[in-house]
């Protein structure tokens, strides 16, 4: 006789109630709308357009020829926390190696970096809009997330944070460059950011992904200014700027406390970053030249892109990332209808702004990491879309 | 030479059908600046010429490539510019450069057939009094032309949205 099936069906009596209310991300329903389409051109990719330079892959191939597949230490392969520690000071920010932690990707970093500081009760400041994990990994910690709208400027000021600051306020998590506004600060911008930091003993969570990709001045790391090493995780990788999204290395800079606490989390959920990326990424180190290539020709598409949005929408011109955020409320339509429209009657995907934080509502997000070709053929399809209002 | 102007000769030598528009627009410049800039390097001779790589190898009608290395003997009379520009004047000859090691040129030559480019040699190169030697090498297959590679490029495998 045959039992009764218990295991396969999705009670969500077994699922955690705070996983349970997590909202899914709002990118995941145009995801299924795009499939099956032809001829989509998609700005909606926050990945580079750039194949990994062949010395980065060469080297990986080779060190799998010679059998470097075991784990590393829990902190990662010494020469590649050196080479970062070397590499930071092109961000203003002599770190020590001995503070450099390598994590499966950026966003684990994220996450090792907000479970070792929140505990239940905890708030944190979150400019938005803000990429789209900052929120969940917040909520997950029993944080309590304490938003702030930056719009219409996109920049995050002193003001804002001594408006919503409070004594539970334990951290603040700044993007910059960001995703997906493009906004990013300079020097005088961050020592005023920096100011608040310090007279309200919080801690940055200084996501500086993007730090590569800054085309208008410098990129300056936070935690390199006057008394801010010690207020200050920073977190970076190698996905966008040498477009290793998929081989998944990051790393997380931080003071001791903090990186003995990152550390325990990141040795019993990951034990190490793949090696055969770490490798890849020590690889990566030398090939700055490679960047600057990039760099030259986002650039090139950044000028572009701005010129022709300014034509028939309004848009701020981002001075870091591959993204463009313009203002899409004068064509009558709310974000979503606006995405949605968009691909379904021009076949252009772009992600609705409002996906990165209600504030972001009335913008959508463009990525501009596709072949020049492609970016004009876009923009063409969209000029046509705003103008034909729909 | 101005920056932008560093700039503008990468975006040609990437693409030279850019229209100055385009080229105006990627560099953040103005449309005539572009113009100005591009006629002045034309007439200075920073840019030589507009060309169009083509890989050859998909079409049936295929021509014939050859590395040719010339070593030859210099005089007083005739040093190595004289004896360079007398090969480089042949319309066969598609690049002549003067190298390091056993050889002193090298020459590549184009033709259509093997025949024609080993007569051209015999006859055009050896004879020159001055060359003491020839090898040919003819091209069998040709992987990389200028900077691109000629096989099947690796196609995009990103998702349509990434967050």
């Amino acid at each position: 006789m045959q039992t009764k099936k218990t295991g396969g069906s999705h009670s969500s009596r077994r699922v955690a109630k705070r996983v349970e209310e997590l909202s899914p991300s709002g990118i995941r329903r145009f995801f299924d709308l795009v499939i099956g389409r032809e001829d989509v051109i998609s700005l909606g990719v926050g990945e580079p357009d750039f194949p990994v330079p062949w010395k980065i892959r060469e080297e990986m191939i080779y060190s799998l020829e010679k059998g470097y597949t075991s784990y590393t230490s829990n902190i990662g392969l010494p020469e590649l926390r050196e080479g970062i520690a070397e590499y930071y000071r092109r961000f203003s920010f002599n770190a020590s190696p001995d503070t450099i932690l390598i994590t499966t990707g950026a966003s684990e970093a994220i996450d090792l970096a907000i479970r070792a500081i929140i505990d239940p009760g905890d708030s944190v400041l979150i400019p938005e809009p803000c990429y789209v994990s900052y929120k969940p990994l917040v909520y997950i910690c029993h944080g309590e997330v304490i938003s702030i709208a930056t719009n219409p400027s996109f920049k995050l000021t002193r003001e804002m944070i001594e408006k919503h600051v409070d004594e539970k306020t334990k951290a603040l998590i700044l993007n910059y460059p960001t995703n997906p506004t493009g906004v990013s600060y300079t020097k005088k911008e961050l020592e005023e950011i920096a100011d608040s930091v310090i007279e309200h003993d919080l801690v940055v969570i200084s996501d500086e992904i993007y730090a590569e990709l800054t085309y208008d001045f410098k990129h300056i790391s936070i935690a390199g200014l006057n008394g801010m090493e010690d207020k200050c995780v920073v977190i970076n990788g190698f996905s966008k700027a040498f477009s290793m999204t998929g081989l998944r290395v990051g790393y997380l800079i931080a003071p001791e406390d903090i990186f003995n606490a990152a550390l325990k989390i990141h040795q019993y959920c990951m034990l190490c970053a793949p090696i055969t990326s770490q490798i890849g990424a020590i690889e990566a180190l030398k090939c700055l030249e490679e960047v600057e290539k990039l760099k030259a020709e986002y650039l090139r598409r950044r000028n572009y892109v701005v010129k022709r949005l300014s034509e028939f929408l309004e848009i701020r011109k981002p001075e870091g990332t591959f993204y463009a955020f313009p203002n899409v409320s004068s064509a009558g339509m709310s974000s979503e209808e606006f995405a949605e429209g968009l691909l379904f009657k021009k076949n252009v995907a772009v992600v609705p702004g409002n996906a990165f934080g209600e504030c972001g509502e009335g913008y959508v997000r463009l990525a501009f990491a596709v072949k020049f070709e492609k970016l004009k053929e876009a923009l063409d399809r969209m000029e046509e879309f705003v103008n034909a209002k729909g | 030479m101005e920056k932008f102007e560093i700039e503008l000769l990468k975006l040609l030598e990437e693409n030279a059908r850019m229209s100055c528009e385009e080229l105006a627009e990627a560099l953040g410049v103005d449309i005539e600046t572009v113009k100005e800039s591009i006629k002045k390097m034309e007439e200075n001779g920073v840019i030589l010429k507009y060309k169009t790589i083509v890989n050859w190898e998909k079409l049936q009608e295929d021509n014939v490539y050859a590395i040719i290395n010339v070593k030859v003997s210099l005089s007083r009379e005739k040093g190595y510019d004289d004896i360079a520009r007398r090969i480089a004047k042949f319309p066969e000859v598609h690049a002549l450069r003067l190298v390091s090691g056993e050889a002193d040129f090298q020459v590549v030559v184009k033709g259509k057939s093997l025949k024609e480019v080993a007569f051209f040699v015999a006859e055009k190169i050896s004879t020159i009094p001055e060359v003491r030697d020839t090898v040919t090498h003819f091209v069998l297959r040709t992987y990389k032309e200028e900077g691109v590679t000629l096989f099947a490029d690796e196609e995009d495998r990103r998702l349509a949205f990434v967050p």
